[in-house]
């Protein structure tokens, strides 16, 4: 009698209608769902770029109006630091791996996962909401008093989605705290851990310590704007500078919760792709907390110039240098673990070096604005542009496509075209540097950010920046196609294609709906590769 | 629920591993408690820091405007302030009585410590509404209808600013524990909270004093420092 050979049962075949997915709790599905989201808001950011790129082409500035362009400019900010920096490593990739990794069956609170998703789209819905309708010009940073008194544009349904984004981020913060607490497999230690869960555990901490901060800033503004309550704004009795050490707060630990993710990408990518324990584990894991802790000491180096006293001012410096260390820490570390090792040229390990050189530019200008004098000098010039997109772009999104195609294989099941993707981060990496090294340039020879028009001897490098940022833009649609296209035509990719050690790589690929046929028992530390686990893909 | 009954339902989640308030997520009751417990704290150290923006902008004035805050503060009802501060206390004593009632299986005990619990906040937030439309009667919200000796105006204002977003957040809070408190009550009455499945009652426990204790703090900031200076 012939059997029927059925596909074998994995998360992706479980259940193929929408209720399937919009009703789903669990973790693996949510990530996609998370993926979409952050992929739609991705290119809307990335179209008001485009946008302030072309109209800055020309230093009349032709496109757009000066009202538009600050809407332009505040949009673009908004949308990539609120909807996609900050969600997207730990809601897609954390989100799909932190119970995979440490051998759990699904996050510790499934239902409050999937409400953190809706959330997220509610905050999303809102944001939208006010761009369609007019959009609004204050800047991402939303400064007062002009956000409370004198911006007509949608401060309030744009606040009120960043409000409402924030506790998505909290309820996703406390999930994973609480996860890598009570979840870990028999044997699965703190010292077994992945270095990514490290950092996913210390950018938790920031989540759960920092967003509600925020939130509760956004609601002072709110009020000021509605019922005129006078916090923030001196004509009713207010200290605008209160508004900046709240919104820094929470705004500067943000960078390190767009970054810190980045590099336990970055860690779980030299490992698999050097062979070789990662160089000095526990340094890194520790780096990670270091990182966190001392990311919310240095929110007054935003204020240099905005009427800090003297000596804030030089604790604020002293501190944001002593954040070097740990981010050093980690780059030192990285390199020594690719010294000797069996360097591979796949594509996520072109990712990772471009993340490597990249956030150490980003970084070392980093030093640059913590000293005062310099900081004084190219404050709101595009230096500061150039620095932090150095970090974001440079740093949070190579190793974000990095780490999307070391796990796509595990995600899809499937194989990408590797020639394509290796061109696209070819291309990725020469665009973004194109785009963003000329605003060093602008920065320091005076070039104010924020500005629609400048004078005619900036132009050379502005049109050069331009040209990278269209570079850019084709290099972030390629994979779009090449990914799109695998999960229809690309070959089978097996359980472990990289052959890589981890427990995300000892189960099917994509994984059971359960994650593992039976729960895993760890008896090994974390990369322990030798020449015996090389080839056994 | 007997003490046998308890013993029996025990034994049968261990043996079966499918008591019917276990998550599919978790191996064990006590992995799932502890869970649901430590994701609790880590949401009040999240509303700790929450409320903690505002009483950094409210310490930050108080230096200021010191003799404006004291003014303003003598407006407000020590009465109401001062019973709510005991009904509140109250409440949070019968609360720790009804997750005492859950971990020995009382469910009669518990049903009827829960809705004591739920009266004393609804008593809290009656009294509450009483101060504010006294306080909108005298001319205490700001704005353009705000009132306040001219020495003082705005300065006042900004007191008032605080003390209605401060107390008005706590009291959002207040409305949020009720609704867990009526969800803990009916899922008493249906039998869901057993002897050893009542970490739901032990977690909104930790919320409804958390709760409390933020009212601890705004009630001497915003009612007695500097009253009688």
């Amino acid at each position: 009698m012939p059997t029927v050979l059925l596909p074998p049962r994995h998360y992706l075949n479980n259940g193929y209608g929408i209720r399937s997915w919009l009703l789903t709790r669990d973790h693996k599905r949510i990530a996609l769902l998370y993926l979409a989201a952050v992929t739609f808001f991705f290119f809307v950011g990335g179209a008001f770029a485009v946008w302030i790129r072309l109209d800055l082409a020309t230093p009349a500035g032709d496109l757009v109006s000066d009202e538009t362009y600050n809407k332009l400019f505040t949009m673009h900010g908004v949308m990539m630091v609120f909807f996609f920096l900050i969600p997207a490593i730990p809601s897609v990739l954390g989100n799909f791996l932190v119970p995979i990794m440490i051998g759990a069956k699904d996050l510790a609170f499934p239902k409050l996962n999937l409400a953190s998703w809706y959330i997220y789209m509610l905050g999303g819905a809102f944001t939208l909401y006010a761009l369609v309708s007019g959009g609004v010009d204050t800047g991402w940073t939303f400064y007062t008093p002009f956000s409370t008194a004198s911006s007509t544009t949608n401060v309030i349904p744009t606040a009120l989605g960043i409000f409402i984004t924030g506790f998505s981020s909290i309820l996703t913060g406390l999930n994973f705290i609480v996860t890598i607490h009570r979840m870990r497999a028999p044997g699965m230690t703190w010292f077994r851990l992945p270095l990514f869960i490290w950092s996913t555990y210390a950018t938790s901490l920031i989540n759960v310590l920092g967003t509600p901060v925020i939130a509760i800033t956004i609601l002072l503004v709110a009020a000021e704007r509605l019922f005129q309550f006078g916090f923030f704004n001196p004509a009713l009795g207010g200290d605008p500078v209160l508004f900046q050490h709240l919104f820094w707060f929470y705004s500067h630990p943000a960078v390190y919760i767009m970054v810190l993710p980045a590099m336990g990408v970055v860690s779980e990518l030299v490992a698999a792709g050097c062979r070789k324990p990662v160089f000095g584990y526990s340094f890194v894991a520790f780096a990670s907390l270091a990182i966190a802790v001392l990311g919310f000491l240095v929110w007054g180096h935003h204020m240099f110039v905005a009427g800090e006293s003297v000596y804030s001012a030089l604790i604020f410096s002293i501190l944001s240098f002593m954040v070097a260390i740990p981010s050093a820490v980690k780059v030192f570390n990285w390199t020594a673990t690719m010294y000797r090792g069996a360097v591979s040229w796949e594509t996520p390990m072109l990712y990772a070096y471009g993340f490597i050189g990249l956030f150490t530019i980003g970084g070392l200008t980093g030093l640059f604005l913590a000293a005062i004098a310099v900081d004084v000098h190219v404050t709101d010039t595009y230096f500061i542009v150039a620095h932090f997109h150095y970090i974001m772009v440079g740093g949070t999104i190579m190793a974000y496509l990095g780490g999307v195609h070391y796990w796509w294989p595990k995600i899809s099941g499937r194989l990408y075209n590797e020639g394509l993707a290796k061109l696209s981060a070819g291309i990725i990496f020469i665009g973004f540097n194109l785009t963003f090294f000329p605003q060093f340039v602008l920065g320091y020879l005076g070039m104010p950010r924020r500005y629609h028009a400048y004078p005619e001897e900036f132009q050379v490098l502005n049109v050069l920046s331009s040209a990278g940022a269209s570079i850019l833009g084709v290099g972030y649609l390629i994979p779009m196609v090449y990914l799109m296209w695998s999960l229809r035509y690309g070959r089978a990719a097996g359980s472990n294609p990289w052959g890589a050690v981890g427990l995300e790589w000892t189960t099917t690929s994509p994984p059971p709906t359960e994650n593992f046929s039976q729960t895993p028992v760890v008896t090994w530390n974390a990369y322990e590769y030798s020449p015996k686990v090389d080839h056994v893909a | 629920m007997s003490p046998d009954g308890a013993a029996q339902a025990s034994h049968i989640g261990e043996v079966s591993g499918h008591h019917s308030g276990l998550a599919h997520q978790f191996d064990s009751l006590a992995q799932q408690r502890e869970a649901a417990t430590l994701g609790m704290w880590c949401f009040l150290v999240t509303e700790v820091l929450f409320f903690g923006g505002l009483f950094l902008t409210y310490a930050l004035y108080r230096g200021w405007y010191s003799g404006a805050f004291t003014a303003a503060s003598r407006e407000l009802l020590i009465w109401p302030g001062t019973i709510n501060t005991v009904v509140l206390i109250t409440s949070s004593l019968t609360m720790a009585l009804a997750v005492h009632a859950a971990q020995t299986g009382d469910r009669r005990s518990l049903i009827l410590f829960l809705a004591v619990t739920m009266l004393l906040g609804s008593v809290f937030l009656g009294i509450k509404g009483f101060e504010y439309y006294e306080g909108f009667l005298e001319g205490h919200f700001p704005g353009p209808r705000f009132q306040f000796e001219a020495e003082h105006f705005r300065e006042a204002q900004i007191f008032f600013s605080l003390y209605y977003l401060m107390t008005g957040l706590h009291a959002i809070h207040m409305i949020i524990g009720l609704g867990v408190m009526a969800v803990m009550v009916w899922m008493s009455w249906r039998g869901t909270i057993t002897a050893e499945y009542y970490n739901p009652i032990e977690v909104s426990g930790l919320y409804w004093h958390f709760v409390d204790i933020v009212w601890i703090f705004l009630f001497p900031l915003l009612y007695l420092i500097g009253r009688h200076a």
